[in-house]
């Protein structure tokens, strides 16, 4: 009986080791479809006419996705003006003050900001704003910034916490005030992992289409203002995606190649960048 | 004092990687008395249990050469389940680790739990037995359902003792046990480890060269992966055959 | 007090302190109370911005909250013609959605997380996280694009059918199979869900003090057995990775609309059915609803979705608070 017993346990040990390894596979299959099938069907979409043309008319044929790289260059512009700045100052504060009770309640609210869907975002900037100036870059810049704080600001506290507290203590014991120290000797050593923040936090909204939809909705010309709203890579996917029009379809395979290597890409270099910084 | 060898240890060598950590050890542990293992940092002393109970081989790039024959078997030996040898040679940390989610009753139920007994009465008395071994019975029979992290720390010691203890193993390795305790709990526990040498074979490591003169009834020596001296306590301590033993008993150095 | 002819031989590199040095000290000081403050101010606007997004969606919210009131979240009409509009619907796709996926995802991000911290060896674990880490990066609509063209047309050939072969007694099981539908965004959300659940999964199981592991193992038990003591010690980070997957899972929008089928009905006929969830009817409806009520029904849906992940999200950081009192461990986040 014992012996039974035994072998019970063994094999229950062997399965977990083998249905371990499968949700592994199961977990990584369908990035790699996605990366195959986006790369397989994007790249016969892309030729010159792809960056130089603007979107089709609808029964055009060809066209491209040129005015919305414009377009997300000039959003994700604006929402960096409005989101990086606020992001760094809050995690030079949470830095340096970590030790307040505000300081809780900040992160504590950062953290929620950080789960909230990008959709309900994009709501409030439309509530906020676009209900005044109409659809528009300036809303939709908005809500990407938003998104931009958290991502940011936790970026800037933990690069902060990296910097040796010697580095700190020399430039106090010379007689720096301390908030000089913050930003002239802390968030200068600490600007290479601020900066891959801020990149990553790029990437993000470089991808984001929720919020944009809502605050913004499609745009099929250049840039004509900042209260006007512009074209915008990820959107257009979603727009394109569920045309029935052969050359949308392809746009929108292309789109998302061209997407998915620059954000992909970012990370990749954001990762190894981190690693040398580690040894 | 039986003269029965528990254990017997030939010709081990052990590896981290490509640094050798133990160079040929050769000796025996014997039946129902304390063998202490003492030593400076660095020796190898606790490489040297954890090869007892084939734990040292759990850390990546370890390596094992040698023989340690325990029971008519060499444990070494390819077919010879791991977990079979740790159920029946027992091993107590240095710092105390019970199970903080479970219970007092729960932590020393887990090893009979997990090699297969279920009977609730039969479980009852296991622990209840065990908790009485390591003389921690009194102080938790009001209440086995408080957590273990509610434990003081010479508790929690006297409880993973209890739980190593619950298996009936014949061997229970102690790697430096009190180091982490008041000096009362290091006392308790020092007690406890004679009552305990009436039935088990016991081999504790020590850096502490009086702990080791008041609780074994053989003591090691090892210096740099090497075994100095081996024998009874009084004889190495009164009488030892090599100058390095006698330079660290009388504590010119470690 | 040294003689002139001598000064040269103490000279200091240093302005002779001024004689009003305490004045000095007072400047020094504001600069940092200055600093403190505005950065204090700045980092407090998160929590403003929070209470802002409550008042704004309640406020754009207003002309459907007047007419239907409470009623709303269990209306069952949706009509912008005749101006009725009831979420209950949305709300049961959310849920039955976020639910499929975790029954999917909570397993498969358990296992990752095993594989990863306690079978890889590290070398290459680093490689294969980061892969995971990447699945999170894609973008929604990618995958919204993926799943229109890739994985409807594959799950209707060659999954689908054999399921509902074998399984279509049930109910769940028994309807037309068109691709889309309640069972593929569930899926789709799972495999969104995943990549984040994991990482929080693995960071955690790396950081659980590896002495509760030995113990077990010098008792005796098989690896699999000592892994099952260290998730009784992390099962309160379990269910807060589980709860925040949750969370993330009710709000997408883009990937899910893309394949749910945007059926606006109480009940979909089976899981193959297409239905409708709150965020997906604002990416399908909200740029073409010009009507004020029908705008106002959509912020209000808007409304119940920030409440619901708000209350998602709180419970996830009280379940976290509470596990680091009970272990007085430490434990990230």
């Amino acid at each position: 009986m014992t012996e039974l017993r035994e072998w019970f346990r063994r094999l229950k040990d062997k399965l977990v080791h083998i249905l371990v390894y499968l949700a592994l596979i199961a977990a990584l299959t369908p990035l790699f479809s996605v990366l195959w099938e986006v790369f397989r069907r994007g790249i016969s979409a892309i030729n010159l006419d792809f960056f130089v043309k603007p979107t089709p008319a609808v029964g055009e044929v060809g066209g491209g996705v040129a005015n919305a790289i414009q377009g997300t260059l000039i959003t994700i512009g604006l929402a960096s003006l409005i989101g990086v700045p606020i992001g760094i100052i809050t995690g030079m504060f949470l830095s340096e003050y970590s030790e307040t009770r505000l300081s809780s309640f900040v992160r504590l609210f950062n953290e929620l900001l950080n789960g909230m869907p990008s959709i309900v975002i994009g709501l409030f900037a439309y509530a906020l704003i676009a209900t005044k100036i109409g659809f528009s870059v300036t809303a939709a810049s908005f809500a990407l910034a938003l998104i931009m704080i958290p991502i940011v600001s936790r970026a800037t506290e933990e690069a902060l916490k990296l910097v040796p507290a010697t580095i700190r203590e020399a430039a106090l014991a010379l007689g720096m005030p301390r908030w000089k120290t913050a930003i002239f000797v802390a968030l200068r050593g600490a600007r290479k992992a601020v900066a891959t923040g801020v990149l990553l936090a790029m990437a993000r909204i470089a991808g984001e289409s929720a919020p944009v939809l809502v605050t913004m909705g499609y745009w099929k010309w250049w840039f004509t203002g900042f209260d006007r709203p512009v074209a915008y890579l990820a959107l257009n996917i979603f727009l394109f995606a569920k045309s029935p029009f052969e050359n949308w379809i392809a746009l929108a395979w292309g789109s998302a190649l061209i997407l998915v290597v620059i954000i992909l890409g970012i990370n990749v270099i954001v990762r190894l960048l981190m690693r040398e910084k580690s040894l | 004092m039986s003269s029965l060898h528990k254990i017997e240890v030939e010709n081990l060598n052990a590896w981290y990687g490509h640094q050798q950590v133990l160079i040929d050890i050769s000796m025996n542990i014997k039946d129902k008395a304390v063998t202490a293992i003492m030593g400076p940092s660095g020796c190898g002393k606790t490489t040297f249990i954890r090869c007892l109970n084939r734990m040292h081989e759990l850390v990546p790039r370890a390596k094992v050469s040698g023989k340690v024959i325990f029971d008519g078997v060499n444990i070494y030996d390819n077919g010879v389940d791991p977990t079979w040898v740790r159920r029946r040679i027992g091993m107590v940390f240095q710092k105390p680790n019970p199970f903080p989610t479970l219970s007092v009753y729960d932590n020393v139920a887990f090893g009979p739990r997990i090699h297969g007994i279920r009977d609730r009465k039969l479980l009852d008395q296991i622990v209840k037995q065990s908790l009485e071994m390591a003389g921690l019975w009194e102080e938790v029979k009001g209440d086995l359902r408080r957590p273990a992290s509610a434990l003081s720390g010479g508790q929690q010691q006297r409880l993973c003792i209890a739980r190593a203890l619950a298996l009936e193993p014949e061997v229970i390795l102690m790697d430096e046990p009190t180091s982490h305790l008041d000096p009362i709990s290091a006392a308790k526990i020092e007690m406890l480890i004679r009552k305990l040498a009436e039935k088990y074979a016991i081999v504790i490591v020590t850096h502490n060269v009086q702990q080791a003169a008041r609780v074994s009834d053989y003591v090691a020596f090892f210096y740099m992966g090497k075994l100095i001296e081996y024998g009874p306590t009084k004889e190495v301590f009164e009488r030892p055959k090599s100058e390095l033993t006698e330079r660290y008993v009388t504590g010119k150095f470690g | 007090m040294a003689d002139s002819g001598r000064a040269s031989q103490n000279h200091t590199f240093f302005p002779k302190a001024s004689s009003n040095g305490k004045g000095k000290l007072k400047v020094f000081l504001i600069g940092d109370k200055a600093f403190k403050v505005f950065t204090a101010v700045v980092a407090s606007s998160t929590f403003l911005i929070i209470g802002l997004m409550v008042y704004y969606l309640y406020l754009g919210s207003w002309p459907s909250i007047e007419k239907f009131g409470m009623g709303f979240a269990v209306g069952i009409e949706w009509n912008p013609v005749k101006g009725v509009f009831g979420a209950l619907p949305l709300i049961l796709g959310t849920l039955v959605t976020s639910a499929i996926a975790l029954l999917i995802a909570l397993p498969v991000s358990l296992g990752v997380a095993l594989a990863l911290s306690e079978y890889m060896p590290k070398k290459l674990s680093d490689i294969f996280s980061f892969f995971v880490e990447l699945l999170a990066a894609v973008p929604s609509v990618v995958y919204g694009l993926w799943g229109i063209y890739v994985l409807i047309p594959f799950l209707r050939e060659a999954i689908y059918p054999s399921i509902k072969s074998s399984l279509g007694f049930l109910p769940f099981f028994s309807g037309p199979i068109y691709g889309g539908g309640v069972l593929t965004a569930g899926l789709l959300l799972a495999i969104m869900i995943t990549p984040i659940m994991s990482a929080i999964m693995r960071d955690l199981f790396i950081l659980t003090p590896s002495a509760l592991k030995e113990a077990a193992i010098a008792l005796g038990a098989t690896k699999w057995e000592a892994i099952r003591t260290m998730m009784s010690y992390a099962r309160s980070g379990i269910i807060a990775a589980t709860i925040l997957g949750l969370g993330r899972a009710m709000g997408e929008a883009m990937a899910v609309t893309m394949v749910i089928g945007n059926r606006f009905q109480l009940l979909p006929s089976s899981l193959f059915d297409a239905w409708y969830t709150m965020a997906a009817i604002l990416a399908n409806e909200f740029i073409e609803a010009i009507d004020h009520l029908h705008i106002s029904a959509l912020i209000n849906v808007g409304l119940l979705l920030l409440v619901i992940n708000l209350v998602v999200l709180i419970c996830a950081r009280l379940v976290i608070w509470r596990h680091l009192k009970a272990v007085g461990g430490i434990m990230r986040e």
